[in-house]
């Protein structure tokens, strides 16, 4: 059994599945409203893309795919002409406010020089073109975000301070607004004039109920990157502060330390009531403020949770890993009570999640629980054959295991759910924790007489 | 460069893969950067396949960017040959590999020399073909490597089999009701006296192979997989081969009268025993099949001169525009195609069924002459299902490329007889189900539309809703957002809340969920 001091980390062969970076415009085009992407590539990559998204891609979505063809790639044609023709399109098509360029392996390989070409084509139609290397050399599924979005830290305007207090003024009025008749909150005295921009994308409603958190401790959230409009981008610039919603965002929060001199303010991710509860608390303590009733609400969230704690009390989990969420929703699972076997990973950056490794440590040791292996770059043949000897009750995996998994009677939640569901803050982890269940509840509902429905034999 | 936002067919090397984890024991590696291997995601979720995908990728990363794969390959199909023990490991390249212009030959060499399996690549040009064709490809090239192989060993059995047999040859993963249609496909020869030898390559097992040439002749269903192999089959073998797509009552019995043909010729110096198929086919037609009765039948009267249009692959299309046309008496104001390679022969087949012939990969294409058109009903793919929600006419699917509800649990073929009658189905409800839409219309709608919508939402009289909670609530899909609007103004009437801001819908949702 590994100490439980140290967090060991193990590295495998990078032999998993996961999903490709660039599907990260699947969720980014529907936050961004004003927004249309480009995906450079080859059909491979819109055949993902096709088939990822499923009914999305019939909705009129403001993506699209620019298939590199052979031409392309020997180079008798010229990238920019291209480019410009297809952009040209793309703004009569759909009029955006900003194009975004996703940049993909392809692009990598035969050193397109997007970076290059934008800021020309930028000038030449009057759109602002921002471009991030989402690929599948570098990167895994959300990471793409995290590219996208540090692409995007670039073109945040330059904190100015007179509007910045003016900004906090109007929020000032509007708590003041919607406090007015409303007599279940605790009604603030004043409002710190603080400068707090959360990154990270999530739905609107998810978004706006997170503001909601600091506000109750008399913190302000001055904006969002990403904004639901482009041209809403937050200001950036020394004095600012920045606080991560996401685990997989440690680009994003390097280049808004280095390039735009904000502050980071390391914290544990607000996912399930006890990281929101320590993200709250670390946001606070940037601020010198003294968190109120946290404790108290923290704990009301428990007890609407009982239910489905007592399902989970004692089970055991498994995280394949292809999301990097993982982290976070082992040590909200352990706080439920669960065992966690192993947490696989595609990329662990020790820094960015420090604070979410120390939460993790903390919940063992306090839940009394073994800290799981954290296994960076997982082999999903090993860890299959892992499972078969451990047997746990639960395995959070990719869609392309998830069936032949519970053929084998190994109950499966998918990993992707988590990335698309609501989890953060308080109000969702019910909903979270729904998804986790779910596989659960569904067992204890069928019958079985067949323990095992694969359709292979059955090695000695 | 070329903007597209959708596509029919997928990349080359979907084709190979489909075809490799078709067959039984064999591996395929890809030689592809992380999250290509999305072939596993679609196996294993909309085919429902109980287990592992025999498919991994050997990653290409930024280190093998800058030095080239060297051991990693040859590594990655030791250990699988280790550890899976498949008949067959397949390397396949992806866009990313043409590119890089590796030399997998050169890798396939290497490991063929220490691994206990047999290693090829797949011999497939990314750029210059699509899904089928290299499935057609692939198939063609492990046929023809286990068959040569043979002959050099020989171990090769070229006598035929006693009973007049045939070969199956293009049925696989992920193919639009492949399934269904080979179990169709065996009952319709063995029926009249031929057995089977083999189907190929759907649960093919390689070390069989060789005895392909055993049968008496191959029978190819679909147009786009199967035709090269059955090619080689012919000219090296001297197989004789039936392409006839048995899908239709008259397709159907030609395909039959086809087999007829050439097992009586060798019938008569086998066994000297002549098989009539003929009265096969009549007594089939009439009583396996309700298709012909249907068609004579008044329901089917209501349906003449309507107009429909039809898209999807050469196969598919083609046979459908046929069945209604010839079959049905119905008009077809188009028929298309996204197979481009193949427009010639479909051209050939549709000529003088239809008004005009669309061959095409873009789907805009598609939807603008399906909307000018206005047809009555499309028979198309999925997106041509999307296309007929938009402009409010009713499809029916008859092609790839499809969703998971194209993998019915149910016995659904479109070949041979039991085919016939699905068609029908399918047809016949996706106009009636036009017509009924039609009516309600013309009589203004269910009157249950305006009652059910009421009864959603309480007596709201004394709540407001602030203009950002309202906003707040119009985010929330339209399915529930009657029943959240609900359950919001009741907790807001339990608390004395006259007016519903952002916060209290916030604290009705968690109260709600606890």
């Amino acid at each position: 059994m590994k100490t439980l001091e140290i967090p060991t980390f193990e590295c495998e062969t990078g032999n998993y599945h996961t999903f490709c970076p660039i599907s990260c415009v699947a969720w980014l085009y529907q936050k961004i409203e004003d927004s249309s992407f480009l995906v450079v590539g080859t059909k491979t990559r819109g055949y993902f893309l096709q088939s990822a998204l499923g009914v999305t891609i019939f909705a009129e979505p403001r993506y699209a795919m620019a298939e590199l063809e052979e031409g392309d790639i020997s180079a008798q044609l010229n990238d920019q002409e291209e480019l410009e023709r297809i952009c040209l399109r793309v703004k009569n098509d759909r009029n955006p406010s900003v194009i975004i360029w996703i940049g993909t392996c392809t692009t990598e390989i035969i050193k397109m020089d997007l970076e290059g070409i934008a800021p020309k084509l930028e000038k030449q139609l009057g759109i602002p073109i921002v471009v991030a290397r989402a690929n599948g050399l570098d990167y895994a599924f959300t990471q793409g975000e995290d590219t996208a979005l540090a692409a995007m830290t670039h073109r945040c305007p330059e904190c100015n301070h007179r509007i910045t207090d003016e900004e906090v003024n109007k929020a000032k009025l509007l708590v003041v607004d919607t406090d007015q008749n409303n007599n279940l909150f605790d009604r603030k005295k004043k409002l710190t004039t603080s400068n707090l921009v959360l990154f990270g994308s999530l739905p609107s409603s998810v978004a706006s109920q997170l503001n909601l958190e600091p506000r109750r401790q008399s913190v302000c959230v001055s904006g969002w990157l990403p904004s639901q409009k482009y041209a809403d981008l937050p200001a950036l610039g020394k004095g600012v502060y920045v606080c991560g919603v996401n685990p997989f965002l440690s680009r994003t929060a390097t280049t808004l330390m280095r390039r735009r001199k904000c502050q980071l303010i390391g914290a544990p991710f607000p996912i399930g009531p006890d990281g929101t509860r320590a993200w709250i608390e670390k946001i606070c303590s940037a601020f010198d403020l003294k968190p109120d009733g946290l404790e108290e609400r923290e704990s009301q969230i428990w007890k609407s949770l009982s239910d489905y704690l007592e399902i989970l009390t004692g089970k055991s989990i498994f995280f394949m890993g292809d999301n990097l969420l993982e982290i976070s929703l082992a040590r909200f699972l352990i706080r439920c009570g669960m065992v966690v076997y192993e947490v696989g990973i595609p990329y662990m950056d020790r820094r960015y999640q420090a604070a979410e490794l120390l939460l993790l440590q903390c919940t063992c040791e306090k839940m009394k629980k073994p800290m799981p292996r954290i296994v960076e770059k997982p082999d999903n043949y090993s860890q299959v054959q892992r499972m078969h000897e451990l047997q746990p009750d639960l395995a959070i995996t990719g869609m392309a295991h998830a069936n032949p998994l519970e053929a084998r009677n190994i109950d499966t939640k998918w990993s992707v759910e988590f990335t698309f569901a609501q989890i953060h803050g308080f109000v969702n982890a019910r909903d979270a924790l729904e998804l986790v269940t779910r596989p659960l509840r569904r067992r204890a509902e069928s019958i079985y007489r067949c323990r095992n429905l694969s359709k292979q034999m059955v090695k000695g | 460069m070329k903007l597209a936002y959708w596509m029919y067919a997928g990349p080359a090397h979907i084709g190979t893969l489909r075809v490799a984890s078709s067959f039984r024991n064999v591996h395929a590696i890809m030689h592809a950067p992380l999250g290509d291997d999305y072939f596993n995601v679609m196996r294993s979720t909309p085919e429902r396949e109980r287990d592992f995908t025999p498919v991994t990728a050997s990653v290409v990363d930024r280190h093998v960017l800058a030095r080239g794969s060297q051991e990693k390959v040859v590594n990655n199909i030791s250990r699988k040959d280790e550890e899976q023990n498949p008949d067959l490991i397949v390397l396949t390249p992806t866009c990313t590999s043409s590119i890089l212009q590796e030399d997998l030959q050169n890798f396939v060499d290497r490991a063929s020399l220490s691994s206990e399996s047999d290693v090829i690549p797949a011999d497939v040009n990314h750029y210059r073909v699509n899904e089928l064709q290299a499935a057609d490809r692939t198939l063609e090239q492990i046929t023809r490597f286990y068959l040569d192989r043979s002959r050099k060993q020989n171990t090769l059995d070229r006598s035929v089999t006693n009973i007049p047999s045939a070969n199956i040859i293009g049925i696989f993963t992920l193919g639009f009701h492949n399934q269904h249609d080979c179990r169709e496909l065996k009952r319709l020869p063995r029926e009249s006296g031929i057995a089977i030898n083999q189907v190929i390559p759907e649960g093919g097992s390689l070390k069989y192979l060789k005895d392909l040439s055993r049968a008496w002749f191959n029978t190819v269903p679909y147009r786009e997989v199967g035709l090269m192999t059955a090619t080689l089959l012919e000219e090296e073998y001297g197989m004789p081969y039936i392409s006839i797509t048995p899908m239709g009552i008259s397709n159907t019995a030609d395909f039959i009268l086809q087999i007829g043909k050439l097992v009586n010729v060798w019938a008569s110096a086998i066994s000297e025993k002549k098989l009539n198929y003929e009265l096969y086919v009549d007594n089939q037609t009439k009583f396996v099949s309700q298709a012909a009765w249907f068609s004579k039948s008044i329901d089917c009267q209501n349906l003449a001169g309507k107009e429909a249009a039809i898209f999807g692959d050469a196969t598919h299309a083609a046979s459908i525009t046929k069945i209604l046309v010839k079959e049905m008496g119905i008009r077809v104001s188009c028929s298309g195609t996204y197979c481009k390679h193949d427009a010639e022969w479909f051209n050939e087949q549709v000529q003088g069924l239809c008004d005009e012939v669309l061959i095409t990969e873009d789907h805009t294409e598609v939807g603008d002459t399906t909307a000018r058109i206005e047809p009555s009903a499309i028979f198309g793919t999925q997106m041509e299902r999307h296309i007929g929600k938009r402009i409010d006419i009713p499809c029916g699917v008859i092609s790839s490329p499809v969703h998971i509800q194209n993998f019915p649990l149910g016995y659904r073929p479109f070949l041979g007889h039991e085919g016939t009658n699905q068609i029908a189905d399918l047809v016949y409800n996706s106009f009636n189900l036009g017509m009924e839409d039609h009516s309600l219309d013309v009589f203004g709608g269910h009157d249950t539309k305006e009652i059910s919508a009421k009864s959603l939402s309480t007596n709201t009289k004394d709540i407001n809703w602030t203009p950002e909670a309202e906003s707040e609530l119009n985010k929330i899909p339209g399915f529930v957002r009657g029943k959240i609007k609900k359950n919001t103004e009741s907790f807001a009437i339990q608390n004395n809340i006259s007016e519903i801001t952002i916060d209290v819908t916030y604290m009705a949702k968690e109260k709600l969920s606890s």
